[in-house]
């Protein structure tokens, strides 16, 4: 049995087979891989009796429950309309040259993957970015070049 | 301008004489539709925008036969400009707590479920322990009910309510054909209280004051106070509690730059109001109805970008399940740009108007209906913005 194979078990052992419990499963998933490889979608729809299709289906639906390799550390910059005011394009430009990738790409040494979000509800406060859960209010350019090195350290 | 804004503070407030447990203790020795009707009394309205009378909805699931009911408390806030929720949980969630099992206890439901959204994942673990904590006290005071927390995946749409049934159900978050409502078929088709943060907080103070206390605040068809998130160009962006019924223009001497030139009141699909109205446009439901965001956009902001990012912000997160609202949102975007660059003349924007009025009537639910208002009250008012 692979790792996936045993996350997917122990997952569902947690929360339970019921198809309520998908999205916990999912999400779990999620977090300890960063993202849903194929070897997951099918141990979870062998688990839950469900077609890899149905899964895949649901999964693809989420923006949090991606199906394409990520970095170790997944980056999001609002980019909705008050961030935008607040200039989030400086603070995207600033990361996308000290990553040197585009938003929507990772990094080669597979720690970062940087994207853009939907208002992430703070707008009081931006341009603002969620680091992995973390949230990173009030940023400029400098400060966000600096929490990212923080997180390349380990 | 006759209406003075008042500042209350009722839902923040954490005072000696406030404790949550005897609040609840006192309206478990009620009798469920007394607290019922003292809720309808109240003229609490559901303070995420839809603005129905909560206790009408309690009353409604109440009156159903059926074994298995729930209480939802809905946070998944997204609706750019929104972030009062957050704050709520985050400060005063024993309040959430309390009139969740309120709820539970007047409507006759042993489970409860806080849908939280997956960009809010930091207040997880604190939220969890509250809830840990919470469900302890009420066991052992001998109540059989208990509260679940559930995380969302990052779907705006999740926010309706149907949709967000069919997330925890495990599908993908698409919002259901209405009717039937949560009332009589909810969360796992059974009958379901689906409320916002903030009207759950409501029910709490309001068991705590009375209904009495309450209707004292706002206007008749706008009863009480509520929480308001300004942002844009303010110096003072944040989170307010204040009276309803105020006039935009008293709004906008408080919070504004001086310089604001419109407002986004209820967030990206509520209305833009240019600064020619701000003096006779009421907050309230007499008024525009508000699930509480302000965005003030002063005069060295383009208009056309405010738009075009709603309207970026509408076409990715439409859930895609129907067709007035998967092509319209796309066809609208397309075609501000093209009358923009010069490809489209003027009166194109005439015919998206119609094209938005489509959706309104055609859209299954409140993400496609209601592009029509920040589309409309934009290209009205912002018209040369939008063309030049
Ligand atoms: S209106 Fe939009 S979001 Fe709502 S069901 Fe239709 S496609 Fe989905
Ligand atoms: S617009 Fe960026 S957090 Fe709301």
């Amino acid at each position: 049995m692979t790792n996936t194979d045993l996350l997917v078990k122990d997952l569902v052992h947690q929360h339970g087979k019921k198809r309520n419990s998908l999205m916990a499963v999912l999400q779990g998933v999620v977090k300890e891989e960063r993202f849903l490889s194929e070897d997951a979608l099918i141990a979870v729809a062998r688990e839950f009796d469900l077609s890899a299709a149905d899964v895949y289906g649901t999964a693809s639906f989420y923006t949090f429950l991606d199906t394409i390799p990520r970095g170790k550390n997944i980056i999001r910059v609002c980019k909705t309309i008050t961030c935008h005011m607040k200039g989030k394009d400086e603070v995207l430009l600033a990361l996308e040259n000290m990553l040197k990738v585009k938003a929507g790409e990772t990094t080669h040494d597979r720690k970062f993957t940087l994207l853009t979000a939907n208002c992430l509800g703070w707008c009081h406060k931006g341009p603002v970015m969620l680091v992995n859960d973390e949230v990173y209010p009030e940023l400029t350019p400098q400060k966000a070049i600096e929490i990212i090195e923080e997180y390349s350290r380990h | 301008m006759e209406k003075v804004l008042k500042k209350v503070d009722i839902i923040f407030e954490n005072g000696d004489d406030y404790n949550p447990m005897a609040i609840l203790e006192n309206e478990l020795s009620r009798p469920g539709d007394e607290i019922i009707l003292d809720l309808i009394d109240s003229g609490l309205k559901g303070r995420g925008g839809a603005g129905f009378l909560t206790g009408l909805k309690w009353k409604f699931t109440r009156n159903e036969d059926n074994d298995v009911k729930y209480v939802i408390c809905n946070a998944d806030e997204g609706e750019p400009g929104t972030f009062k929720d957050r704050e709520i949980l985050d400060t005063v969630p024993e309040k959430v707590l309390v009139g969740m099992a309120i709820c539970s206890h007047a409507i006759g439901a042993k489970e409860g479920y806080i849908y939280l959204r997956g960009e809010y994942n930091f207040l997880l673990k604190k939220l969890q322990h509250k809830i840990d904590e919470f469900n302890r006290a009420i066991e052992e005071r001998g109540m059989d009910f208990k509260i679940y927390l559930r995380s969302g995946s990052g779907a705006y749409v999740c926010g309706e309510e149907s949709a967000l049934f069919e997330s925890m159900e495990g599908y993908r978050g698409e919002p259901r054909n209405k009717p039937p409502y949560p009332t009589v078929s909810g969360y796992n088709n059974k009958p379901t209280v689906i409320n916002n943060v903030e009207t759950l907080v409501y029910v709490t103070m309001i068991s705590k004051l009375g209904p009495e206390k309450f209707k004292e605040l706002g206007t008749k068809d706008s009863r009480g106070s509520k929480v308001f998130s300004v942002s844009g160009d303010t110096p003072i962006p944040g989170i307010y509690e204040l009276e309803l019924g105020m006039l935009l223009g008293q709004f906008v001497d408080e919070f504004a730059d001086g310089d604001a030139k419109a407002v986004q009141v209820g967030g990206a699909s509520g209305n833009c109001v240019p600064r020619k109205k701000f003096a006779d446009t009421i907050i309230g439901f007499e008024g525009i109805p508000t699930g509480g965001s302000m965005m003030i956009f002063n005069s060295t902001r383009s208009m056309y970008n405010v738009l075009h990012d709603y309207l970026e912000f509408f076409t990715e997160e439409s859930c895609g399940q129907c067709t007035p609202c998967r092509v319209g949102c796309q066809q609208l975007l397309k075609g501000i740009e093209a009358v923009k660059r010069g490809e489209k003349p003027p009166a194109y924007l005439d015919d998206l108007k119609k094209l938005t009025a489509t959706m309104k009537i055609a859209a299954k639910c409140g993400l496609g209906q209601s592009v029509s208002n920040p589309f409309n009250s934009i290209v009205d008012n912002f018209r040369e913005e939008i063309i030049y």
